[in-house]
C-alpha cells in the first residue's frame, strides 16, 4: 500500500513538474533572443534526417494495407474502392500515427540522451553561468522543430504509402497511377485532409515536450540517461496514442458534417 | 582507504573556529566587495552542507577554498552564481542579492562572473573555437572576423590555439581544462569562480594551471574564488586560504599562517598535501 501511494504521487509530481517546465518553456519561447541558428540545426536533425525512416515506414504501411485490404474488399465485393481505403486511411490514421511513433522513437529517444547527458556533465549548468536560457536554447527549439516538422513528416509517409500503395496494388492487378489517384481523392474534402494534420502537429509538441522535459530532468550520470531515454520513447508512444483518441473524438465533433 | 583510515577521519572533533584569521579588506580600502557571502546555510535531504558561511572577495583577490570532497565547495560557488538557490543568508554579487534577482538580472550578473567547472563542462558538439565563442555570439555584437580574432587570442593565453577545431572529446582533461579557462574569460570578467581547476591532472599540467591562474591575475586584475584540494598549486595564485569543513569555515589566511595552524584537521590536511 505504502508502494502504491509514493507511485501515486509520483505520478501526479511528475505531471506537475512537466506542467511547470511548459509553463517555462512557453514563457521564453516568444520572446528575443530568437535562437535562429540552434532552431535551423533542429529542424534539420529532427525533419530531414527523419525523412529516410519515415518514408520508410509510411512505404512499408502503404504495401502492408494495400495487400491486406485487397484481400477483404475482394471477399465483400468492394475491390474499386481499394484506392480510396489506401488513401482515407492513410491520411487520416494510418500515416499520422505510424510517423508520430517512428518519431517518437528515434526524436524522443535522441532528444532526452542528448539533453540528459548534457545534463549529467554540466554542460547545461555551464549554459546557465553563460548567460543563456537553456529552456530556450535547448528546450523550445527542440519543440518547435518536433511541433513543425510532424505534420511535413506525416505528409510525406502518407505521400510514399500512397506510392507504394499503388505499386503493390498494380503488381497484382495492372492499374494507372492516374486512375488510382483520382479514384483514391475523388470524394476526400479538406476536412478530411487537414484536421489529422492539425493532429500531427500536437502530437509533435506532445514528443518535443516530453522528451526534453525528460532530458533535462535527468538525474544519476550515464544510468540515468539510459532511464531518461527509455522514459522518453515509452512515454512520448503512451501520450501519442492517448492524444490521438482524445484527437480523433474532436475532429469527428467538429470537422464531420 | 583501509577502515582504520576511514574511521579515525571521520572520527575528527569539529575544528574549533578561525585559527588564523586575516581581516577582509575594509569598506573604506573597497567600498563594495565583489562578492559577499553572510550566513549562506545550505542542506540536502536534511544533510546541512553549507552552515552559516560568511565570506568576502575584494576586487583583485583570489581566494582558494580547501577542503575535503564532499564539504559543500562545489555547492558554494553554485550557489554563488545563483545555480541554486540558498535556504538562508546572502549572496551579494557586485552588490546585487544574487537569490532575488530575476532570471534576466541574474543574467545580466552572470556575463561579468566566469566559471570554471570540475569537468569543464565544454559543449560536446561543439569545436574548441565554438566553444570559447559560444559567449561572446551570444552577448556581444562583435563581427565575425572580430571575434575570431578574439577566439584565438584567449585560446592562445592558455596555450591552446593550436587546437581549434577539435572536439572536446579528442582533447585531453587537462586541454580541457585550458578551454574551460578560456570560455570563463571570454567576456572579461571581473569575478571569476573556478572550480577544482587541477583536478585530476598531473603534476606538471596541474602546476601550469597554477602559473595560468597566476599570469590572468596579474594580466587581468579579476578576482577569483577557486575551490581545490591542491595547496601545492595554488600557492600561485592564492591571497588567502579559507578552510571549509562540517559545512562552515574553520579557518582562513595565509598558507604561512595556516601551516602555524595546531587544529588537528588543518595539520593533516596540509600534511596530506604535501
Amino acid at each position: 500500500m505504502p508502494q502504491a501511494k509514493s507511485l501515486f504521487r509520483s505520478f501526479f509530481e511528475w505531471f506537475g513538474e512537466l506542467g511547470i517546465f511548459a509553463g517555462r518553456v512557453a514563457r521564453t519561447a516568444f520572446v528575443p533572443p530568437w535562437e535562429g541558428r540552434e532552431l535551423l540545426a533542429q529542424l534539420d536533425e529532427i525533419g530531414s534526417r527523419s525523412f529516410p525512416l519515415v518514408a520508410l515506414a509510411g512505404a512499408a504501411t502503404g504495401v502492408v494495407l494495400s495487400l491486406q485490404i485487397r484481400d477483404s474488399l475482394t471477399r465483400f465485393g468492394g475491390k474499386a474502392l481499394l484506392p480510396a481505403v489506401i488513401v482515407f486511411s492513410l491520411m487520416k490514421e494510418t500515416g499520422p500515427m505510424i510517423t508520430a511513433l517512428v518519431v517518437s522513437g528515434r526524436v524522443g529517444a535522441g532528444i532526452a540522451a542528448q539533453l540528459g547527458s548534457m545534463r549529467v556533465t554540466e554542460q547545461i549548468d555551464a549554459m546557465e553561468v553563460s548567460a543563456v536560457n537553456p529552456y530556450k536554447y535547448l528546450a523550445a527549439t527542440r519543440v518547435f522543430a518536433c511541433t513543425a516538422m510532424l505534420p511535413l513528416l506525416t505528409l510525406a509517409a502518407n505521400f510514399c504509402g500512397i506510392i507504394f500503395g499503388w505499386i503493390a496494388a498494380t503488381l497484382v492487378e495492372p492499374v494507372s497511377l492516374r486512375l488510382f489517384v483520382h479514384d483514391g481523392f475523388k470524394d476526400a474534402t479538406f476536412s478530411d485532409f487537414l484536421p489529422p494534420l492539425f493532429k500531427t502537429a500536437v502530437f509533435g509538441l506532445i514528443i518535443g515536450l516530453i522528451a526534453s522535459f525528460q532530458g533535462m530532468r535527468t538525474r544519476g550520470g550515464t544510468e540515468g540517461v539510459g532511464r531518461s531515454t527509455t522514459g522518453s520513447v515509452v512515454l512520448c508512444s503512451l501520450f501519442v496514442i492517448l492524444a490521438d483518441v482524445v484527437m480523433v473524438r474532436l475532429i469527428l465533433v467538429f470537422f464531420t458534417g | 582507504m583501509n577502515m582504520t583510515t576511514t574511521k579515525r577521519l571521520t572520527d575528527i572533533p569539529r575544528p574549533t573556529p578561525a585559527v588564523a584569521q586575516i581581516k577582509a579588506p575594509t569598506t573604506e580600502e573597497h567600498p563594495e566587495p565583489q562578492v559577499s557571502v553572510r550566513g549562506l546555510k545550505k542542506s540536502f535531504s536534511g544533510n546541512a552542507v553549507l552552515n552559516g558561511i560568511d565570506l568576502s572577495l575584494a576586487p583583485g583577490e583570489t581566494i582558494a577554498i580547501l577542503g575535503r570532497s564532499g564539504t559543500g565547495k562545489s555547492v558554494f560557488l553554485k550557489l554563488v552564481i545563483g545555480l541554486q538557490l540558498p535556504d538562508a543568508g546572502s549572496i551579494r554579487v557586485h552588490g546585487s542579492e544574487i537569490p532575488d534577482l530575476s532570471i534576466r538580472e541574474l543574467n545580466e550578473v552572470r556575463k561579468s562572473v566566469g566559471f570554471l567547472f570540475q569537468q569543464a563542462a565544454l559543449y560536446d558538439s561543439l569545436t574548441v573555437e565554438e566553444n570559447v565563442a559560444f559567449p561572446l555570439r551570444r552577448h556581444t555584437q562583435m563581427s565575425e572576423s572580430e571575434r575570431r580574432d578574439r577566439v584565438r587570442d584567449l585560446l592562445s593565453s592558455v596555450g591552446m590555439e593550436e587546437h581549434l577545431e577539435k572536439l572536446p572529446s579528442e582533447i585531453s582533461g587537462g586541454m580541457q581544462k585550458r578551454v574551460g579557462l578560456a570560455r570563463a574569460l571570454a567576456l572579461e570578467p571581473d569575478v571569476l569562480l573556478l572550480d577544482e581547476p587541477t583536478a585530476g591532472l598531473d603534476p606538471i599540467t596541474a602546476a601550469e594551471i597554477g602559473t595560468l591562474i597566476a599570469g590572468l591575475k596579474k594580466r587581468r586584475e579579476t578576482s577569483a574564488i577557486v575551490v581545490t584540494h591542491d595547496v601545492h598549486a595554488s600557492r600561485e595564485f592564492a591571497d588567502r586560504f579559507v578552510v571549509l569543513d562540517q559545512g562552515a569555515i574553520i579557518a582562513e589566511g595565509s598558507l604561512k599562517e595556516l601551516s602555524r595552524s595546531s587544529n588537528d584537521f588543518i595539520v593533516r590536511f596540509l600534511q596530506g598535501c604535501k
